[in-house]
C-alpha cells in the first residue's frame, strides 16, 4: 500500500548568474538565512526552479563565496538553474520585488561560460572604523603591509586554526581624513579569495596583533567588488593601482553576440 | 510633549551592539509581510510580546493573527517584541538601550499597550526583564499616565495571579474580538482626552467584562493561608469575568499573510488552525478543556487559506493545526484534497495528531504520499490501562499494539509514543508498564513489517496539575519520586536485552515541573517569588540551559517567610472540594461542580466520551457561553 514516491529529476534548460547585495540591517543575516529567504522568494515569485534529484529535492542553487555574518556587500554572487526560458532582466525584477529589502538583486545575466567560480579571485572589502582617527589606522596598516607574516587564530567548526593574513592581502589604504567630520578611519582592503578564507576579522584581529589597533565600536564592512585580478577591461582602480575585474563580464558579452 | 524623542527608534543604538551577540538577525525585524503602519496617524497604538527568545516567539500563531488584525484597522498600529537573550540584555543595559519592538524598533514604553501572550507560565520572568528594559514600573501600582497598559492574553493568563502586581489586566481566551473591544474603548477614551487617567481607561475595560483587573479585587485569606475570599472593590465590577469565546472561524482567516523571519525558527512552516477547542476531555489538558467548544474551519476555507498563506509565504511545509487535528469532522476529504492539489509539487503537509487509531494512519499515509515515512507520534499519556482510566485517555492497548503494527506495516520505521509521569494516584508500577508497552510495541512491529531496524521512542513529560480541569484539586508529584520513577523506567528498558536497544527514551528532570505547578496553581502571593527569582537572575526559565531549581528554591523560601504557605503548599498539597481557588472567579465557561465530579469520576477510575459525537456531558460550556459546537456541516467544504 505504500507508494512509491514520484520524485523525478527536473533538469534545468538554462543558468542564471546574479549579482546581489546584502544591505543595512540585513548585513547581520547569516549565509544560511539568505538561503532560506531566496528559496522562499523563488517561490513566490514563481521562478520555474529546476530541482535535483532524490528524495529531498533541492531547487539548483549554487552560492559563491558569500560574505560573513555581518558584513554588507554590493557584491555577492550565486548561479540558479531554471526549467524553462526565462528572460533575464523579467527575472532579476521579480526576484528582487520577491525578496526583503536589504536583499537587493543588481544584476541577472544568463551563464554561458565555464569556471565562473574561479574568476572570484579577490574581494574588496570596505572598513569603516568609526572613532578611529584615519593617521591611527594608516599607522597600523603600514606596520601590518611591513610584515611578511601576521598569523592569527580563528574559531572554525573543529577548534581553533592559525590562518596567515598577510600574504593574501593584495593591497590595501586608508582614505584620508575629512575635515570637520568626527574620526572614522577608512580603509580599503583587497583580499585574496584563498582556503581558508581570509576575512575582515581576520585583518582587524592582524591590526590588533601587529600593531596594538583595537577600535572602540564595531567596525562596520562591506565587501565592494569581487572579481579576476588584473584583468584591465572593465576594470576600476583600488589601492595602489590595483585591477579587479567584473566577474560577470564574459557571460555579459558571451549573451550579446 | 517629549513623545517624539521617546518614541523614536533606538536601531542606531542598537547596531552598535549587534555584532558582538549570538544570532543578531533575530533583532532586527525585516520580515515577509511584516507591516508597517505610520506611528503618527495611530490613534491606538499596540506592542505584542511573546515572553521567549524570537526563534520560538515569532512563529506563535496567537501573536500573528492578533497582529494581522489590529494592523488592518484604521488608525491603530502594533508591533512586535520578544524576549532578548542575556548577552544582549547585558550590553542594553550597558548602553542604555532599552526593551525595543523588532518592527520599528521603538522603545515599548512608547506605546499604549503591551500585550503580552503567555502560553507557559515559564515565561513569567521574561516579562519582567522586557518591563524593566523597558524602563516600565514593574509593579502595576507604581505606573503612570504615560506608561503603557500591560496586559497577559494566552494560556497561562486563565490563572493570572502569581502575575496579577505585574499586570494593569488579562484577557481570557480567543483575543481575537477582544483586542479590537480594547481598541475601540481606550480610542474613545483618549478621543475625549483621557478622562481619569490610567485608572478610569482600566475601569472601562474592566466593567465592561473584557478584561479581569487585578488591581480591582482584593484578595482574603485565612488564617492558614487558605484563600478566604476574592471581593470585587467598586460596584461596577463583576464578581466572575468570562472568557471571550470566537464563534465563526471563517470569518476569521488569520493570519492571512504570515510572517516569514529571516532568522531561523523551531517552526519552518506556515500553518493554518483547522479547528480550535477540543472534547476528548483528557482530564490533565488545560488546552482542551479552556479552549471548548469545538469550532471547525470549512473545508473550502482551510483550503484558501492554504493557497493563499503559501503564495503570500513561498513556504514549503503547511501544518494543519489544532488540538487534535484527526478530529476534524472532514479530515479525511481535507487531506485527500490537499493531497492531491499539492501532489507532484515540493509543497509538503503535515498534521499535529497523536491519535492512537488505525485512522491517523491513514491520514498520516496520505499526507506522506510522495515522501518519506520517518515518524509517527501516538499519545496513550499513560502507560497502565487504569492509569488511562483515571486521565480519561481512552485507548486500550490492544488498540495502540494494532495501530502501531499498521503503522510498521505501511512503512513508518519510527514511532514515537508519548507519556507523562506523575498523574494523579499513579505508582511505581503504573510508571513500569510504559517499559512492557514498548516492548510489546517493538515485537508486534517486527511481526508486522518483518524487519528489525524498527524503532520506538518513549518520550515522558512530567505532569503539571492545570487550573480549570479535574485535576486542579490534584496533589502533584514531587520531584524526588518523578525523578526515581523515571529512572527505574529507564534501567527496566536497558535490562532488555532482545527489544531495549530498539527503544530510546526521552524524558527531564522533574524540577522544572516543580516550578512550573507552583506558578500554574499560585496565587497573588507567589508574584513575590517570582520578583525574587528574577532579582536573583531568573531567566528564560522553560529553557533547561538557564533553569536554575535552586535560585527559585531560595527565592521562594524568602519571598513567603512571614507567610503560612511555602514551596509544597502550593504544588504538593490536594485541595479539598470546600477551598477557594485562586482562579475561582475567573471563568473559562466550565461548571466548577461538573469538574469536581469529573475529578471524582477520575479517582474511581470512570471514562467520559467525546461529547462531540455522543450526549452531551454538562460541562457547562456551550450553556453559560451560549455558544454550541460547531462541526462543520458535510456540504460546506465544496
Ligand atoms: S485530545 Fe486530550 S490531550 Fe489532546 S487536546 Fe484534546 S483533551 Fe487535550
Amino acid at each position: 500500500m505504500s507508494r512509491q514516491p514520484p520524485r523525478e529529476h527536473v533538469p534545468p534548460v538554462q543558468r542564471f548568474r546574479i549579482r546581489y547585495a546584502k544591505r543595512g540591517r540585513l548585513r547581520f543575516a547569516s549565509h544560511r538565512d539568505f538561503q532560506r529567504a531566496l528559496e522562499r522568494a523563488l517561490r513566490r515569485a514563481g521562478v520555474p526552479m529546476a530541482y535535483s534529484a532524490g528524495f529531498t529535492p533541492h531547487p539548483k542553487i549554487s552560492y559563491a563565496n558569500a560574505a560573513p555574518t555581518g558584513t554588507a556587500s554590493e557584491a555577492e554572487y550565486l548561479e540558479i538553474g531554471v526549467a524553462a526560458e526565462c528572460d533575464a532582466e523579467d527575472l532579476r525584477e521579480r526576484i528582487d520585488a520577491a525578496l526583503p529589502q536589504g536583499f537587493d538583486v543588481l544584476e541577472v545575466v544568463r551563464a554561458s561560460t565555464p569556471d565562473f567560480a574561479a574568476r572570484l579571485q579577490a574581494s574588496r572589502w570596505r572598513i569603516e572604523l568609526p572613532d578611529v582617527p584615519a593617521h591611527e589606522a594608516q599607522e597600523a596598516l603600514d606596520a601590518l603591509l611591513a610584515t611578511s607574516s601576521a598569523p592569527v587564530e580563528r574559531l572554525v567548526k573543529d577548534g581553533r586554526r592559525t590562518i596567515d593574513v598577510r600574504p593574501a592581502i593584495l593591497a590595501a589604504g586608508v582614505a584620508s581624513e575629512r575635515p570637520g567630520q568626527p574620526p572614522c578611519a577608512i580603509l580599503t582592503v583587497v583580499v585574496q579569495t584563498v582556503t581558508p578564507s581570509v576575512r575582515p576579522d581576520d585583518i582587524l584581529a592582524a591590526l590588533r596583533s601587529v600593531a596594538g589597533l583595537i577600535p572602540p565600536v564595531p567596525a562596520q564592512v562591506t565587501r565592494e567588488m569581487q572579481g579576476p585580478v588584473g584583468v584591465a577591461d572593465s576594470a576600476t582602480q583600488v589601492p595602489e593601482g590595483f585591477l579587479l575585474g567584473d566577474p560577470l563580464a564574459a557571460d555579459r558579452e558571451a549573451d550579446q553576440t | 510633549m517629549t513623545v517624539d524623542i521617546a518614541s523614536a527608534s533606538v536601531f542606531p543604538r542598537l547596531e552598535r551592539l549587534l555584532p558582538l551577540v549570538q544570532k543578531p538577525i533575530q533583532y532586527v525585524g525585516g520580515e515577509v509581510n511584516a507591516v508597517r503602519v505610520d506611528w503618527d496617524a495611530a490613534e491606538v497604538r499596540w506592542v505584542l510580546m511573546y515572553p521567549d527568545a524570537y526563534e520560538v516567539g515569532a512563529p506563535n500563531q496567537g501573536v500573528q493573527i492578533l497582529y494581522e488584525v489590529l494592523n488592518e484597522q484604521d488608525g491603530v498600529l502594533c508591533e512586535r517584541t520578544y524576549a532578548v537573550w542575556p548577552d544582549l540584555e547585558a550590553l542594553m543595559r550597558e548602553h542604555d538601550v532599552p526593551q525595543f519592538t523588532v518592527d520599528s524598533h521603538r522603545p515599548v514604553g512608547a506605546f499604549d499597550v503591551l500585550g503580552v501572550s503567555f502560553s507557559t507560565e515559564l515565561g513569567y520572568t521574561n516579562l519582567l526583564t522586557a518591563l524593566d528594559l523597558g524602563r516600565i514600573p514593574l509593579l502595576a501600582a507604581d505606573r503612570g499616565d504615560d506608561h503603557p497598559l500591560v496586559i497577559a492574553g494566552g494560556h497561562a493568563a486563565f490563572n493570572p495571579e502569581p502575575i496579577a502586581d505585574f499586570l494593569d489586566a488579562a484577557v481570557l481566551g480567543d483575543g481575537e474580538e477582544a483586542v479590537l473591544r480594547i481598541t475601540d474603548i481606550l480610542r474613545g477614551w483618549k478621543a475625549e482626552g483621557c478622562p481619569g487617567g490610567r485608572a478610569e481607561s482600566l475601569r472601562r475595560l474592566a466593567a465592561a467584562g473584557v478584561a479581569y483587573v487585578p488591581a480591582f479585587y482584593d484578595v482574603e485569606y485565612l488564617p492558614d493561608g487558605r484563600i478566604r475570599r476574592v471581593v470585587p472593590l467598586r460596584d461596577d465590577i463583576p464578581w466572575r469575568v468570562a472568557k471571550h469565546t470566537l464563534m465563526d472561524l471563517d470569518e476569521w482567516p488569520y493570519p492571512k499573510a504570515p510572517l516569514v523571519p529571516l532568522a531561523e525558527t523551531v517552526h519552518e512552516r506556515m500553518s493554518v488552525e483547522i479547528f480550535r477547542g477540543c472534547t476528548r476531555g483528557c482530564r490533565f489538558c488545560q488546552a482542551g478543556m479552556i479552549t471548548r467548544p469545538v469550532r471547525e474551519r470549512s473545508r473550502s476555507g482551510v483550503e484558501s487559506m492554504v493557497a493563499r498563506g503559501l503564495q503570500a509565504t513561498g513556504y514549503e511545509e503547511v501544518g494543519l493545526l489544532s488540538l487534535s487535528s484527526a478530529d476534524h469532522s472532514q479530515i479525511a476529504e481535507l487531506t485527500t484534497s490537499l493531497a492531491d492539489c499539492y501532489e507532484g509539487s515540493q509543497t509538503s503537509l503535515s498534521l499535529p495528531s497523536t491519535r492512537v487509531d488505525a485512522f491517523n494512519v491513514d491520514l498520516a499515509n496520505e499526507l506522506s504520499r510522495n515522501g518519506r515515512r520517518s515518524g509517527l507520534t501516538f499519545a496513550p499519556e499513560g502507560g497502565s490501562e487504569r492509569m488511562r482510566k483515571v486521565i480519561n485517555k481512552q485507548v486500550t492497548e490492544e488498540d495502540l499494539i494494532r495501530t502501531v503494527a499498521t503503522a510498521y506495516a505501511a512503512g513508518w520505521r519510527q514511532v514515537k509514543l508519548y507519556f507523562m509521569c506523575g498523574l494523579p494516584t499513579e505508582t511505581d508500577e503504573d510508571v513500569l508498564q510504559i517499559a512492557r508497552l514498548a516492548r510489546e510495541v517493538i515485537r508486534v512491529g517486527r511481526e508486522a513489517s518483518g524487519r528489525r531496524d524498527i524503532r520506538c521512542t518513549v518520550s515522558i513529560g512530567g505532569f503539571v496539575p492545570k487550573p480549570h480541569t479535574p485535576f486542579q484539586w490534584a496533589g502533584q508529584l514531587d520531584h524526588e519520586t518523578t525523578d526515581r520513577r523515571l529512572a527505574a523506567l529507564r534501567d527496566a528498558i536497558r535490562a532488555d536485552r532482545e527489544y531495549g536497544k530498539a527503544i530510546g527514551l526521552r524524558y527531564h528532570d522533574g524540577k522544572p515541573g516543580t516550578i512550573e505547578g507552583l506558578l500554574s496553581r499560585g496565587d497573588r502571593r507567589v508574584g513575590r517569588v517570582i520578583l525574587e527569582a528574577w532579582r536573583r537572575g531568573a531567566r528564560f526559565d522553560g529553557w533547561s540551559e538557564h533553569f536554575d531549581f535552586g535560585r527559585w528554591g531560595q527565592a521562594a523560601n524568602d519571598a513567603l517567610a512571614d507567610e503560612p504557605v511555602d514551596l509544597d503548599w502550593y504544588t504538593t498539597r490536594e485541595r479539598h472540594h470546600a477551598e477557594v481557588l485562586p482562579w475561582d472567579h475567573l471563568d473559562s465557561g466550565l461548571d466548577r461542580e461538573w469538574l469536581w465530579e469529573d475529578w471524582q469520576d477520575a479517582l474511581d477510575e470512570g471514562g467520559v466520551e467525546d461529547c462531540r459525537w455522543t450526549p452531551c456531558f454538562d460541562c457547562g460550556v456551550c450553556d453559560q457561553l451560549g455558544t454550541h459546537i460547531q462541526v462543520a456541516a458535510p456540504g460546506s467544504g465544496a
